[in-house]
């Protein structure tokens, strides 16, 4: 058992806390959010030239050879700064369906693309009905001649709104919630039957509702056989967040400690204060528990039990949602005001955080479904 | 980054399981896993057979009879034992004053008595809080007179775990009221012979007996008692502490709770259907689990680190492992009063030998009422939870 990293992976660790410490202060990280697309072209770039954008993917298909400890670092990083830029959707939810879910012949045409920054995707799985079910799936892919016609409706597409193109999540048979009869389908985001509605997000990024109406689609892997890839790509998902929470965590614990020990009030830094000082203590207890199962989330991407893999990915998420929610809010309640005001980076940390626990399947869902099976422990 | 065991890890963890389910005797396992204290016999006869495997104090040095495993594998051991029901080490002697010895002690004390620690041929208690000095234990009154070849020590000392079996009692006393309040403190080792020492019974909360009063009346005790040097006990009582903090999270004990509670909770006692068909029940049971899984990563997380941190220097990390294990102990109490439901009420004091006999509701229920009542100290002891929050804001955030 170890906790050490490569020195590739340090190397990306210090690349990537450098480029955040550099290039996104919270002011800058305004101006980013300014643009068109929520976030600035010029970084994603600079992903792609660190090499962030093809780590965490095998050589053979293009990519630099990491995986799930590469996006975890990242993800932490960008979580700290709140990070704009599309690497979750582009790089773990479509560059996941990739991994998980197409042929080493589509495989080897996307990932560069995605890895050079040239080509950001996204991935369109989730409908306005289906809640945390990955499966309740009413859109359907029908054959036509070498490719497919999509139709229905697509929900909480993130950075749908300015993806070129877009990987959707159809049924090509079985009923609404069925698990088999799923099927990945490229398109472009400005093809003929596509309808996107864009939308800012409450924690500052852009999403899509995204209507297909006919329109014409190629198929990503074997049409009917995507429900066990995308339950990984959900899987996968959530240890990116979690990492990415932990970041965000670690700099409201960072920033409400700073603050206790500036901010004064009776003629001393409000950090001498035995009430304040618990809170800010239990703050580290929730921050090193999410961290600890930010680890076990990333390492169990791997686990090649599936039933074990679902309860730790469960666990972690349980435990990120618990400890992003008490961190998040007992961080603003110790700021005081200043927590309450849209210019200050430590609400949009909260507001992150709170987005994060709503994505997947809250602590409680999570909960719920530790509950109907089997102990965590042997 | 790997954050699974070896396979010699594995192995080993085997072999310890293995050697407990076959040397552990099987009325000692019974009583425990009930949810019983273990007799004073029971808890000697186990640390022998620990012993003569070698396995008296694997955490020693090993020329005083450790075994030179690595913090894995003393958190595996320790892990085992929880987790079989097999009675812990008594820790006042193996984790407590016999570090204290083999690090501060003179070659005599050593050899008089780290052998006698490792078998418990003495059986020690602890000497520390008093009633005026409890979390704010540097204020403590007990004095130490120097009187020829003796020292003199007049005053009181309460909390003291399992007293009533003790043979020796490591006490600190105050040997200097004119300088600050640490600064005057020095380590004494104690014959509960002597006369002047007197132990009283405190009642706990749950019924049971497991601390005592200790009144030192005109004890006179030689001077070769002393451990180190005069006025230097309370760094060596930090040093103790230091190491009390290892294991504090007590993750075996969870988990080998979380285990019961799901076996009794599948029993189905009363009522249309098992606990284990509530679904509110279940996700109280899962939030444990979880938050026991966070800490065992947590406490593997600080054994990584402790092997490249320098030696003695207490990781302030040890206080996170202290709350949240504490808070699962009574977590895990709480489930286990869910799962008893109204067959908590019949209050049956636990009567020594006689612990199996038949009991009023379940065989299982007698202990879950007063192990819930009596693992509220978890929160308070070894530096109660809010010394702990302090120590955090202190040495973690710098507050």
């Amino acid at each position: 058992m170890d906790f050490d990293l490569s020195d590739e992976q340090k190397l990306i660790a210090d690349n990537v806390a450098r480029l955040m410490k550099d290039k996104y202060g919270f002011e800058s990280r305004k101006a980013y959010g300014a643009a068109a697309n929520g976030f600035s072209d010029e970084l994603w770039r600079q992903y792609a030239d660190l090499g962030l954008l093809g780590a965490p993917f095998a050589e053979e298909d293009g990519g630099y050879g990491g995986g799930a400890v590469e996006i975890m670092l990242t993800q932490e990083a960008f979580g700290r700064a709140l990070a704009l830029e599309p690497y979750f959707a582009c790089v773990v939810l479509a560059g996941g369906a990739l991994r998980h879910g197409a042929t080493a012949q589509e495989r080897a045409e996307l990932i560069p693309e995605i890895a050079s920054g040239a080509l950001r995707l996204a991935l369109a799985h989730a409908e306005p009905q289906s809640g945390w079910n990955i499966f309740d799936v009413k859109t359907t892919a029908k054959r036509d001649g070498d490719g497919y016609r999509l139709d229905g409706e697509k929900g909480l597409v993130i950075n749908g709104d300015s993806a070129q193109k877009l990987i959707v999540l159809a049924r090509v048979s079985g009923a609404q919630r069925d698990k088999d009869g799923l099927g990945l389908f490229l398109i472009d985001a400005d093809a003929p039957g596509v309808t996107r509605h864009p939308y800012p997000t409450q924690d500052g990024r852009r999403a899509a509702e995204i209507s297909f109406a006919g329109a014409k689609a190629r198929a990503l892997g074997e049409p009917g056989q995507a429900g066990p890839a995308m339950a990984r790509v959900i899987e996968d998902a959530i240890a990116a967040l979690a990492a990415e929470a932990v970041g965000a965590m670690a700099e409201a614990v960072e920033m409400t400690t700073e603050y206790l020990k500036t901010r004064k009030q009776f003629g001393v830094a409000i950090g001498s204060f035995q009430a304040l000082q618990h809170r800010a203590s239990d703050m580290v207890v929730a921050l090193e528990q999410a961290r600890s199962m930010m680890y076990l989330a990333a390492m169990s991407t791997s686990e090649t039990d599936a039933a074990t893999r679902a309860r730790s990915i469960s666990a972690a998420k349980a435990q990120i949602g618990r400890s992003a929610k008490f961190i998040g809010q007992q961080a603003t309640q110790l700021h005081g005001g200043i927590a309450m005001t849209f210019e200050y980076k430590l609400g949009h940390l909260f507001k992150r955080l709170t987005m994060i626990d709503m994505s997947y399947g809250d602590a409680d869902y999570h909960l719920a479904r530790l509950g109907e099976g089997d102990s965590l422990f042997d | 980054m790997d954050l699974g065991f070896s396979a010699e890890e594995i192995a080993f963890r085997a072999e310890v399981r293995d050697f407990v389910a076959k040397n552990l005797p099987a009325a000692i396992h019974d009583k425990l896993a009930g949810g019983h204290h273990p007799s004073k016999d029971d808890i000697v006869t186990w640390t022998r057979i620990l012993a003569a495997k070698g396995w008296g104090a694997p955490h020693w040095p090993v020329e005083w009879g450790g075994t030179g495993w690595d913090a894995i594998k003393l958190s595996i051991f320790t892990d085992e034992i929880q987790r079989g029901h097999a009675p812990e080490s008594l820790a006042f002697g193996t984790s407590m004053v016999g570090p204290v010895i083999a690090t501060f002690g003179t070659q005599a004390q050593k050899e008089r008595f780290l052998p006698r620690i490792l078998d418990l041929r003495d059986w020690w208690c602890q000497g520390f809080s008093e009633p005026g000095a409890g979390s704010d234990l540097a204020g403590l009154r007990t004095k130490a007179e120097r009187d020829g070849d003796v020292w003199v020590i007049n005053g009181q000392k309460t909390w003291t775990t399992l007293a009533q079996y003790a043979d020796w009692i490591f006490v600190l006393a105050r040997t200097d009221s004119s300088v600050k309040k640490q600064e005057g403190i020095s380590f004494f080792l104690c014959d509960m012979k002597t006369p002047g020492v007197t132990v009283r019974p405190i009642q706990t909360i749950d019924g049971g007996h497991e601390v005592n009063e200790v009144f030192f009346d005109n004890v006179r005790i030689p001077a070769e008692n002393l451990v180190g040097e005069v006025n230097k006990g309370w760094d060596y009582a930090k040093f103790l502490l230091s190491n009390e903090r290892n294991g504090i999270a007590r993750v075996g004990v969870s988990k080998a709770r979380l285990a019961k509670i799901r076996r009794l909770a599948s029993l189905g006692v009363y009522g249309d259907k098992p606990k284990m068909d509530d679904p509110v029940f279940r996700m109280k049971l899962a939030a444990a689990e979880v938050e026991l899984k966070a800490l065992e990563m947590t406490q593997m997380r600080v054994i990584a680190a402790g092997r490249t941190a320098p030696k003695g220097k207490p990781n302030p990390m040890s206080s996170v492992l202290k709350i949240k294990g504490s808070e699962l102990q009574q977590t895990t109490t709480e489930l286990l009063m869910d799962v008893v439901g109204p067959y908590a009420l019949p209050y049956q004091p636990e009567q020594g030998d006689r612990w199996n006999e038949p009991s009023v509701g379940p065989d299982w229920a007698s202990t879950i009422a007063p192990t819930y009542f009596n693992t509220r100290k978890v929160s308070i002891y070894g530096g109660s939870n809010e010394i702990q929050r302090s120590i955090i804001a202190k040495a973690i955030l710098g507050l």
